[in-house]
């Protein structure tokens, strides 16, 4: 029925009739121009920051927990003993402290005000070894609370040791030198950009037992349990929510165990719902655009009568003229789409070296742009190649 | 050419009734015509005469409102318009006043047209265009436009297009009313060329000269059909 010759055809002398009236066609492809290009930028800038900070959170929070505990009046936080407690529940591979303070560091005499300090055992870097890009991370036997050894940030490097010997020079931190035995690696996500953009002088990170001392306290506020893959997340935290209440005599104002796997659903669920609302911008869009498409065919229609016409007489069926119409009007329509999917793939990269993270085209979104703008096409081109199909040839003959 | 065998076309008790409002027009009050095939045919007479209504009958643009026509041996009573359409794709070619060509197309490309609509596969198209378009005397100016021909050469395009198909009929319908004399003669020289090839040619015209060159005429008056050149058309 459709013969590849008439497609062919009609193709060309759309394309011709585009070509022809520019100023209208332009006007007519805009409205859908405009929805593809939003439908584009929205849904890649969308998928590019959710990519980043859903790679953050794999990259943190993959099989960890976090517990957040804090002082009540009866408690300080957790102690030596909690830890040990928490690390004996099943499925737990292992619990690492951490402490966080801001204090001052001096390297060769030179004072950085804002250093950032954090207290981790050597548990959290047995579970993430990646992360030590020169040197060694904390170890063991680092852990006796009069070790004096610290891992530093890429950041502090700049700041504090730039073209120094950084393995091996001295750190002075709380009154005591600490010797740099590692560095630890750039990582490429959020929080780093954000923590970047702070007026921190970078991180240094140093056994847990020594930033607790310099807090004046014995006990952790904050620890991240690592939990076995072979054990269900939400079982486990259930486990710790348990112990916790048992050590903070039932009152569980005073902590909190955050997955990080269930805020990760939360963000699927916030992507999910942030699509239905780009499909409802969309599909507004388009539907403006598609009436300014089915008033261009109806225009087409009436100025190409005669021509409609002379098809008829020369043995054109009807279906055959709705087809040729029909594919006018898609082909008009998809043009305005394309054109949509580049301006809107180049306001997303333009979004993503803003954000500076990757720029990834979502062939998802860029099919999705085709699909809509052919539907449209055929949706509001119907009515008028209907119409063109129904004219009375002789009538159409003879307009003039 | 003789008239030999059963005529290719054949009308009895043609009628076509206009409803106007509350009015009714009779614009063709029984028609009886018998064309054979190889005839030069023209159909004579002034506008409103009905020759229009006619026409568009024998081209199968319009079905009458009684009475029977019969194109090649089929019957064309209460065709659906997808039907009408293939019947005129092969049985007839049209030539119009004003040539009707696309103008957004070459000379080629307008001669293609109803072979596309035939469902001929390309191969075939391309050397029954070259065919057509070297027979009426434009194998030089296959990809011109038609702003680019003169009047002569579009109806000669146009000539060329009506053939393509090797229709039953060809149906002229003041072929040479928008040309001067000099390339009016040259069509209808065509026109006789073609009809010594052996195909059927119904002229329609108002211009008692121009249907001088068919080898038969009837005239149409008010309606009604008959043998000849009637004195005062």
């Amino acid at each position: 029925m459709l013969n590849p010759a008439v497609v062919k055809q009609s193709v060309q002398m759309s394309l011709q009739n585009i070509r022809s009236n520019k100023m209208r066609s332009f006007l007519t492809m805009l409205g859908i121009m405009i929805g593809v290009t939003s439908v584009i930028a929205l849904i890649t800038i969308v998928q590019i920051v959710s990519d980043s900070v859903m790679g953050e959170f794999s990259s943190l929070g993959a099989g960890t927990l976090t517990i957040m505990a804090s002082s009540s009046p009866m408690k300080n936080g957790l102690t030596d003993n909690d830890i040990k407690e928490l690390e004996a529940i099943d499925g737990i591979d292992g619990v690492s402290p951490t402490v966080s303070l801001t204090t001052a560091s001096v390297v060769d005499g030179e004072v950085y005000e804002n250093t950032s300090v954090e207290g981790k055992s050597d548990i959290y870097f047995m579970h993430d070894a990646d992360i030590i890009t020169g040197g060694r991370g904390l170890n063991h036997m680092d852990m006796s609370g009069d070790t004096y050894v610290c891992i530093v940030d890429p950041k502090y490097v700049k700041t504090a040791m730039l073209g120094h010997k950084v393995l091996g020079s001295e750190i002075l931190i709380g009154g005591f030198r600490y010797t740099v035995v590692g560095v630890r690696g750039k990582d490429e996500s959020m929080s780093s950009f954000m923590s970047d953009s702070s007026g921190l002088d970078g991180t240094v990170i140093i056994p847990y037992r020594n930033a607790l001392s310099m807090t004046g306290s014995n006990d952790v506020n904050s620890a991240e349990v690592y939990v076995n893959p072979a054990y269900s997340m939400s079982d486990v935290e259930e486990s710790i929510r348990n112990k916790l209440k048992n050590m903070y005599n039932e009152n569980d104002d005073y902590y909190s165990v955050i997955n990080l796997e269930s805020m990760m659903d939360m963000m699927n669920s916030v992507q999910g719902m942030m699509g239905t609302m780009l499909g409802g911008i969309a599909s507004i869009a388009l539907l403006v655009g598609g009436i300014g498409i089915m008033n261009m065919m109806l225009t087409s229609v009436s100025e190409r009568t005669k021509e409609i016409g002379l098809r008829k007489a020369l043995g054109a069926e009807p279906s055959r003229i709705q087809a040729q119409f029909l594919i006018e009007s898609v082909v008009l329509s998809v043009c305005g789409g394309i054109i949509g999917i580049l301006f809107g793939l180049l306001i997303a990269f333009v979004a993503a070296k803003l954000l500076k993270t990757a720029f990834i085209i979502s062939w998802g979104a860029v099919a999705l742009g085709f699909g809509f703008s052919g539907a449209v096409g055929v949706i509001f081109g119907w009515m008028p190649a209907k119409r063109a199909s129904e004219l009375n040839p002789i009538d159409a003959l003879r307009s003039e | 050419m003789e008239k030999t065998g059963e005529p290719i076309l054949r009308m009895r008790g043609i009628t076509k009734e206009y409803e106007m409002g509350e009015e009714v027009s009779v614009v063709l009050k029984g028609i009886d015509l018998d064309v054979y095939r190889g005839e030069f045919l023209a159909i004579l007479g002034p506008s409103g005469s009905g020759k229009s209504t006619l026409m568009n009958i024998i081209g199968c643009l319009d079905v009458p409102t009684s009475g029977t026509y019969e194109l090649n041996g089929k019957l064309i009573a209460d065709e659906d318009e997808k039907s009408l359409a293939q019947i005129r794709n092969k049985e007839v070619g049209f030539i119009f006043q004003s040539f009707h060509l696309l103008q957004k197309q070459d000379a080629w490309s307008n001669v293609e047209l109803p072979l596309i609509y035939a469902n001929l596969p390309e191969k075939r198209r391309r050397e029954r265009v070259e065919e057509m378009l070297t027979k009426v005397g434009l194998a030089e100016k296959m990809h011109h436009f038609p702003n680019q021909l003169s009047g002569g050469q579009q109806q000669r395009v146009a000539i060329a297009r009506a053939i393509a198909t090797e229709p039953t009929i060809l149906l002229a319908d003041e072929p040479t009313g928008a040309l001067d004399q000099k390339t009016g003669a040259q069509v209808m020289e065509l026109f006789h060329s073609l009809n010594s090839e052996g195909r059927t040619i119904i002229m329609i015209t108002h211009d008692a000269k121009i249907a001088s060159h068919a080898g038969r005429i009837v005239s149409i008056l008010d309606g009604n059909i008959c043998e000849g050149q009637l004195e005062d058309a």
